[in-house]
């Protein structure tokens, strides 16, 4: 069987503790992984400034052309993992039978992350607002504008406890070997495989071995990870935001509760906006925080949930490898059936309405999985608890709420799609500080422009601007 | 298949009639309205059986119901003490309490004569006698403190001690204010290297293996290793003593095996009702396999099919873990552990079962909170 070993800056290293993965419809083992503990993380870390000295003895342009490199070998090539090979057909099979994501976006999200490796420099140009990356190589330097700027790095590595459900969330990470720091990351304990791929990749593009550390194990590595790594990424739900909120050290990534704002303006065309709030509502199975959660709009709510229900209620459940397959399985035993009853309680409070009952059954239970076909729901009003609820499959709430009463209503909003050209609502829209991401006009919550900056720019997380003064006669020779 | 031999077959029968026997001097103890506790005598009255003359062997305590711990919760403690013990100077000790009334045991020697029999296991080799002790775990009403301090007097030496509250440290989880969790460690641990730094001589340890591997870390981050303490020897335990974490221990902060480095640690398994269990040594070759056996016949170890708890599961199968306590203080016909583990077969120095790869019960194990100190 194949089996995948912590790897402690570059080197494997075997535990005495494994865990299978296996098929989530199967139970068919799929492979063995080590497991490390908390300790040896610990421990390791104290080694992460090796890392960044190692990254930054190569030119930022080298590395750069190495990532490319990376991004064509993870989506085409058969790569070392583990004691044996992954092939790029491979990868996707193995991903979504361990995750229940349907293969076909298995390859979608692959796609994502190649994408991100390919256009490295497009996006580091993106991130750093056109800053020339030798400035942050070397920490300071003269802007074009004739100005000293320096950026500070706050830490030799970047460590990142990462899902097991999400798969595209990898891209959010993968930058950063170009800023010249280390990873540590704690895979999925259903999701290895992009984590090994892209450090398997990356070290087949020549990026050194020992700026790696995957360490697959229990909470008490995360734990580690996150108070041992100066700066850190976790992937969780509403608690552990809740957890670190407020701690500088740690970027937290969990629900989104995007939404679809429809403007007085445009609310009376709605049919017009179908497709579009159908692909943000079901897009990569409705998982992604980028998915909307909810569709807002002061009249016509009524039709368009009903139109919204018609389109998604008949959606079927099928097998991962069916091209057409939309939906992904709940392979954690009682996940599906737990979401369902806490969304039966919602459906039955005063003023809401179930859209989809007339479509069949929702939850769709087999021996060892199970699945819950599209939700829409219809909110009477903002003060219903379903109006601001996100579940991992595809569901939303259309609201009935005055377009005045909208933006403090909505609550906190990763992606926010506001269909609309009245000037003083975008301004309003554009002032809001609980709106992240901001989409003016109908475009899909699911749709980023990667050269925006998500959730927090990686740049800014990782860098701090500091004010850096050189003396005339110095500066010809910095 | 293994084989079993004549001189082993002889101990385990042996072994097996002894427990038969100090089960039924205790069950007579604590039912005999001479002798017994308020709790016990009054506790027959409701069994549908009579103790005196039904219960002859260890097996009849499956007559008994489960013993439920929640009964140790609130007083008056005296309720727990056999009257032929009455007028002997008696301790408390408690277990939980981070919110509500915690759980009681009263107890007069027991704790004394319990790490007196662990200290015959201990190689005086790494744990010489005379030496000075370090108490790295819970302060306050525990009974771990004292018992470690007395292991230490009983061997000769002198046991300093830190100040360690697990409630305090059981709260800060459930708030999740982990950096403020970080920082009691930290404190706890500082304390630890403020000892070892004043040359007391302290050639052993107790320690949890989380404040283990704490004061590890933070002796190389100081440049130094834990071999610099002069510490050779070291008993820990909790379910996070894993075959793994030992691995890791001795492997990268020990610098290897016994005899490479000098320093030996062995695990335990206990707690306040049962007392300690010890480990077979652990090594390299088994895999660094962990197996724990009961100070037979004063407690019992078994391991029970998770549903049928009066069911002992074949060996080398997993089970829940069933501690039965029998000494003259306290009687324990049966109490099912928070833990889980495979059933161990006897051996030349413990002629009765024993139980490996302890871990939290897998069906209540996200409500267990473990390791916190």
């Amino acid at each position: 069987m194949l089996r995948i070993p912590v790897v402690r800056w570059g080197k494997p290293y075997e535990s005495l503790e494994t865990q299978k993965v296996v098929h989530f419809l199967t139970g068919e083992p799929i492979a063995e992984v080590d497991q490390a503990n908390g300790g040896l993380v610990s421990r390791d870390l104290r080694k992460a400034d090796h890392a960044r000295k190692v990254l930054r003895s190569i030119p930022v342009a080298d590395l750069v052309s190495r990532i490319k490199e990376a991004g064509k070998l993870f989506a085409t090539a058969t790569l070392p993992l583990g004691n044996g090979t992954q092939t790029p057909d491979q990868f996707v099979h193995q991903q979504s039978a361990t995750t229940g994501l349907p293969e076909q976006m298995c390859r979608n999200n692959m796609k994502k992350n190649s994408f991100v490796m390919e256009n490295i420099d497009t996006i580091l140009d993106a991130l750093t607002r056109g800053l020339d990356l030798n400035i942050l190589a070397k920490g300071y330097g003269t802007e074009s504008r004739g100005v000293v700027v320096s950026y500070q790095c706050q830490t030799p590595v970047l460590g990142a406890v990462l899902p097991s459900n999400s798969p595209g969330v990898h891209t959010l990470w993968i930058p950063v070997i170009a800023l010249q720091l280390g990873l540590v990351l704690k895979p999925g304990s259903q999701e290895p495989w992009t984590a090994y791929r892209v450090a398997s990749a990356f070290q087949q593009a020549g990026i050194p071995a020992e700026v790696f550390s995957l360490y697959p194990g229990g909470h008490d590595v995360g734990g580690a990870i996150l108070s041992g790594c100066r700066r850190a990424m976790i992937f969780g739900g509403e608690k552990t935001i809740q957890q670190y909120a407020g701690n500088p050290r740690v970027q937290v990534h969990g629900p989104g509760y995007s939404k679809i704002l429809l403007g007085d303006d445009k609310v009376d065309q709605w049919e017009k906006y179908l497709d579009m709030m159908v692909e943000s509502i079901f897009s990569n199975g409705g998982r992604s925080c980028i998915n909307a959660s909810s569709v807002w709009a002061s009249r016509h709510t009524e039709e368009i949930a009903a139109a919204l229900a018609e389109r998604l209620g008949p959606i079927e459940a099928k097998g991962p490898t069916d091209p057409d397959a939309g939906l992904a399985a709940f392979t954690v035993e009682g996940t599906g059936k737990a979401i369902f009853e806490m969304l039966q309680n919602d459906l039955r409070e005063s003023g809401v309405t179930d859209c989809t009952a007339p479509y069949g059954p929702r939850l769709v239970e087999h021996e060892r999985c199970s699945y819950l076909r599209p939700m829409i729901a219809h909110a009477a009003s903002p003060a219903c608890a379903i109006a601001t609820k996100e579940f991992m499959f595809p569901f939303a709430t259309v609201v009935k709420c005055p377009q005045d009463k909208m933006i403090e209503s909505i609550g906190y909003t990763l992606v926010g799609s506001a269909i609309t050209e009245n000037g003083g609502w975008i301004d309003q829209l554009s002032e809001a500080t609980n709106i992240d991401r901001l989409n003016i006009g109908p475009i899909p919550t699911n749709r980023l422009n990667w050269l925006q900056p998500h959730e927090g720019n990686l740049t800014e997380f990782l860098f701090k601007s500091r004010a850096y003064q050189i003396a005339e006669s110095t500066l010809v020779h910095a | 298949m293994s084989t079993v031999s004549t001189e082993l077959e002889t101990a385990i029968a042996a072994a097996r009639k002894q427990l038969d026997e100090h089960t039924y001097e205790t069950v007579q103890w604590h039912f005999h309205p001479s002798t017994g506790s308020p709790f016990w005598l009054a506790k027959a009255k409701e069994l549908g059986f009579d103790p005196l003359t039904e219960i002859r062997t260890y097996d009849d305590l499956k007559k008994f119901p489960a013993f439920e711990d929640d009964w140790l919760r609130g007083g008056p403690i005296e309720r727990w003490r056999p009257k032929g013990l009455d007028g002997k100077p008696t301790f408390v000790f408690e277990t939980g309490g981070t919110t509500g009334i915690p759980k009681s045991r009263m107890v007069v020697e027991d704790h004394r004569t319990d790490y007196e029999l662990f200290s015959a296991t201990l190689p005086d080799q790494y744990f010489p006698k005379g030496s000075n002790w370090l108490m790295l775990g819970p302060s306050g009403p525990r009974r771990l403190r004292l018992s470690v301090e007395h292991l230490c007097q009983f061997r000769g030496g002198i046991c300093f001690c830190i100040d360690l509250d697990p409630r305090w440290v059981i709260k800060l989880i459930k708030k999740g204010w982990m950096e403020h969790l970080e920082e009691y460690k930290k404190h706890c641990i500082e304390q630890a290297l403020t000892i070892l730094s004043a040359n007391h001589n302290i050639k052993c340890m107790f320690a949890t293996p989380k404040l283990l591997e704490g004061l590890c870390n933070a002796l190389e981050e100081r440049g130094q290793s834990f071999a610099d303490t002069g510490i050779t020897g070291i008993f820990s335990g909790g379910t996070e003593f894993t075959p793994q974490w030992t691995r890791f221990c001795i492997e990268e902060f020990f610098g290897g095996p016994p005899e490479v480095s000098g320093i030996y640690m062995t695990p335990t398994y206990g707690n306040t009702l049962m007392g300690l269990a010890c480990s077979k040594p652990v090594t390299a070759a088994e895999g660094y396999k962990i197996s724990y056996y009961a100070p037979q016949p004063r407690a019992v170890t078994e391991v029970v099919d998770f549903d049928d708890t009066n069911r002992v599961v074949g060996y080398g199968e997993t089970g829940r873990v069933k501690l039965t306590t029998l000494t003259k203080e306290f009687f324990v016909p049966g109490f099912l552990e928070r833990d889980e583990g495979e059933r161990e077969r006897p051996f030349e120095t413990y002629p009765w079962d024993g139980v490996s790869g302890v871990r939290p019960f897998h069906r209540l194990a996200s409500s267990t909170t473990v390791g916190v100190y």
